[in-house]
């Protein structure tokens, strides 16, 4: 039943035993660990913003759970469509730190050339899909991947991250359609974090929950407890089960709470009350983690420490290497338009080289 | 030699690309089952079966959404908007996803498609199955755009396009769909995305056109031939990138140029080679650059016939540049 909220440790982290998934203490220190990295990543983001380093960043401050928990159900070789709001995907999939700091400063390193602003990542050894700033362009082009797995004959599932104002787009209707038509094996991860930007989920959509949307595109939808790792884990494991064995897709609702502000630009002072945020706090991820991990007598609070100490540094010595690094030269901003550069594209190109660059990098995007 | 229409060419190219690649999937409304509305995909779906010919659900911004995923995937989609004018729900996956994928990850995801669809007046189809929209897609960086106007080139330029590595706009003229015949050899051949064709050489006038404007403006041509003026036509066939090369050469020769295209004036593709022109060859130019074209209106139905550039119109745009 969609309505049920599917949740498997309690706030006070004890386990309902019914529902406990068998996974390995090893697996269960890695998720805490990297939940702890994604939160020192974001730490670290907005501070490097705030002291005019780079130009922005999209924390996923209170989300921790919903990227680390799925990830861990979802193979090498599936892939994913991401939005802009799951680092710790990227991370759990072997994305180097370096990677991904480089490209919040737009420095040589970046894969992506400078060519795109900061979080909007692309890891193609990792699956990890180009992301883009339009909402929910990425839903249907998932739809597509799938379809494209199935006709291929490959073992692939796909899964795409979303938010919950991206169901409001053309593209969630139309990809969710299309699957649900095709039976493609994909997997529809909506993290409802009640916000998109400054508008609320009771303003983004008259339906009382996302996962009832499901029933509407002929496919079931699991509602989630987004902030329980394991919940989430043991959700999208189903999912990707279903969707791997030729079942279909299916959408996941894990509801959550976008803990900081959309973005480096945004206050969200200016539209919504402090004391949710605390009510919220009270259910931190992290924190619900690791007292899970403490019941289980898996965990002590001086491996705590450690780990957070590790994480800090790891995220900070990235940050101070990748500070250092040059901007790409002008001409990469020429390449990979098309495969091969067309002539008129090669004349504007030395037009440029012969003119030379007088102006410098200016401004902070508003929002 | 077999002699076939545009439209004849259009499925030869399909079904032998498909036979050649099992990589190629056609998906759109009305594709499969009915062999498409204009039956340019007649006989794929008996032959490659309903996973590599695909009837979608009904919606635009879906049918090229889940193209832009098979083609990240690693099959070369070929979707079809049943009309350029139903495209608009797609703008949005074509400029800011499909165009765009090469450059915003650095190369490291590319989107190899090509999106069919029949554009054009002369079917007496009214505003929403008549637009000229390749204005559109020529000024976002990252696409090309290619319109063919024979037999010959559809086929070569469609297989091309669907070789290619980038996302391609592949317009086809429908009201010369099966007007049209010409030769198309047998086998496999291409033509390359890129360069124009000279339909008919001259020295006195350059006129540029493409599409089924290529066949008025030939007409045109002729008719001038008896007033004593010679005519050199240029089907563009790639629009962008287009051929810089050609034309220019054209213009040192003559010195003069007509632009021929279906499209509204403002902002049209013609002003784009006509500023060309008059940057790079205005030491050639006899008079003025004089340009043909529809007007800027929607695109009519009852007067349609008026709207239309005619071998008249361009036949008076000649003698415009002729008697400065």
């Amino acid at each position: 039943m969609s309505e049920q909220v599917l949740q498997v440790i309690e706030p006070d982290g004890a386990v309902n035993q019914k529902l406990s998934p068998p996974l390995p203490e090893t697996e269960l220190l890695e998720m805490y660990r990297e939940m702890v990295l994604v939160r020192c990543f974001d730490e670290r983001g907005l501070m490097t913003q705030r002291k005019g380093l780079i130009g922005f960043h999209l924390p996923s401050t209170g989300e921790e759970a919903a990227q680390i928990g799925s990830a861990h159900a979802c193979l090498p070789n599936d892939w994913v469509f991401p939005h802009y709001r799951v680092p710790g995907v990227a991370m759990h999939r072997g994305v180097r730190i370096d990677d991904m700091v480089a490209n919040l400063f737009g420095n040589v390193n970046d894969l992506a050339q400078g060519h795109q602003m900061p979080v909007h990542y692309s890891f193609k050894a990792q699956n990890f899909v180009s992301i883009s700033s339009p909402i929910g362009t990425q839903i249907v082009q998932a739809t597509g991947a799938a379809m494209a797995a199935k006709i291929k004959g490959d073992p692939n599932v796909v899964i795409t991250y979303f938010g919950d104002g991206s169901t409001s787009s053309n593209d969630f209707h139309t990809g969710l359609n299309f699957a649900g038509v095709w039976k493609a094996p994909c997997v529809f991860f909506c993290t409802n974090n009640q916000w998109a930007i400054s508008v609320p989920y009771a303003k983004q959509t008259g339906s009382e929950t996302i996962a009832q949307k499901a029933k509407a595109y002929g496919m079931p939808g699991r509602r989630v407890d987004g902030n329980d790792v394991l919940a989430v884990w043991a959700a999208t494991r189903e999912a990707v089960e279903r969707a791997r064995s030729g079942g279909g897709p299916t959408l996941i609702e894990a509801l959550s709470f976008r803990m900081g502000p959309h973005s480096s630009s945004d206050d969200p002072k200016r539209y919504r009350e402090e004391k949710l945020c605390e009510e919220w706090r009270r259910k931190d991820p992290i924190d619900r983690f690791r007292l899970f991990l403490e019941h289980e007598k898996i965990w002590t609070k001086e491996q705590d420490e450690a780990v957070w100490e590790r994480c800090r540094l790891e995220i900070q010595e990235a940050f101070t290497r990748q500070e250092k690094v040059a901007l790409p030269a002008l001409e990469t901003m020429f390449e990979n338009v098309y495969a091969e550069m067309p002539p008129s594209l090669r004349e504007q190109m030395e037009e440029m080289r012969r003119l030379g660059v007088h102006s410098a990098q200016q401004g902070f995007f508003p929002l | 030699m077999p002699t076939v229409t545009l439209l004849q060419a259009v499925n030869l190219a399909l079904k032998e690309e498909m036979r050649r690649d099992d990589r190629v999937v056609v998906l759109g409304e009305d594709v499969g089952r009915n062999g498409g509305v204009f039956r340019a995909t007649e006989g794929l779906f008996d032959e490659f079966g309903g996973d590599r010919v695909i009837d979608t659900p009904l919606a635009e911004s879906g049918i090229i959404g889940t193209a832009i995923g098979m083609a990240l995937y690693g099959l070369r989609p070929v979707p079809e908007i049943q009309f350029l004018d139903f495209i608009l729900p797609g703008f949005d996956q074509i400029v800011n996803e499909a165009a765009k994928f090469r450059y915003r990850s650095g190369g490291q995801y590319t989107v190899p498609m090509v999106i069919r669809s029949p554009y054009g007046g002369g079917i007496r189809g009214g505003h929403y199955h008549s637009q000229s929209t390749e204005a559109f897609f020529a000024h976002t960086a990252g696409l090309k755009v290619v319109i063919p106007s024979t037999p010959y080139d559809t086929k070569g330029l469609l297989l091309s396009a669907i070789r290619d590595g980038d996302p391609i706009m592949f317009l086809e003229p429908k009201r010369i769909y099966r007007s049209v015949k010409g030769e198309v050899p047998d086998g496999d051949y291409t033509v390359p995305i890129g360069k124009a064709r000279i339909a008919r050489e001259g020295k006195d006038v350059t006129i540029v056109a493409w599409g089924a404007m290529t066949t008025d403006s030939v007409k045109a041509a002729e008719e001038a031939e008896k007033k004593g003026i010679s005519c050199e036509v240029i089907d563009l066939r790639t629009i962008y990138p287009y051929d810089e090369e050609a034309i220019l050469t054209s213009v040192a020769k003559t010195g003069r140029l007509v632009v021929v295209h279906e499209a509204p004036r403002t902002g049209g593709f013609g002003a784009e080679i006509s500023a060309l022109v008059a940057e790079k060859a205005i030491e050639y130019l006899e008079g003025p650059i004089v340009r043909v074209t529809g007007f800027d209106t929607p695109f009519p139905y009852t007067l349609e016939h008026a709207y239309m550039p005619d071998a008249h119109r361009i036949l008076n745009g000649i003698e415009k540049v002729v008697r400065f």
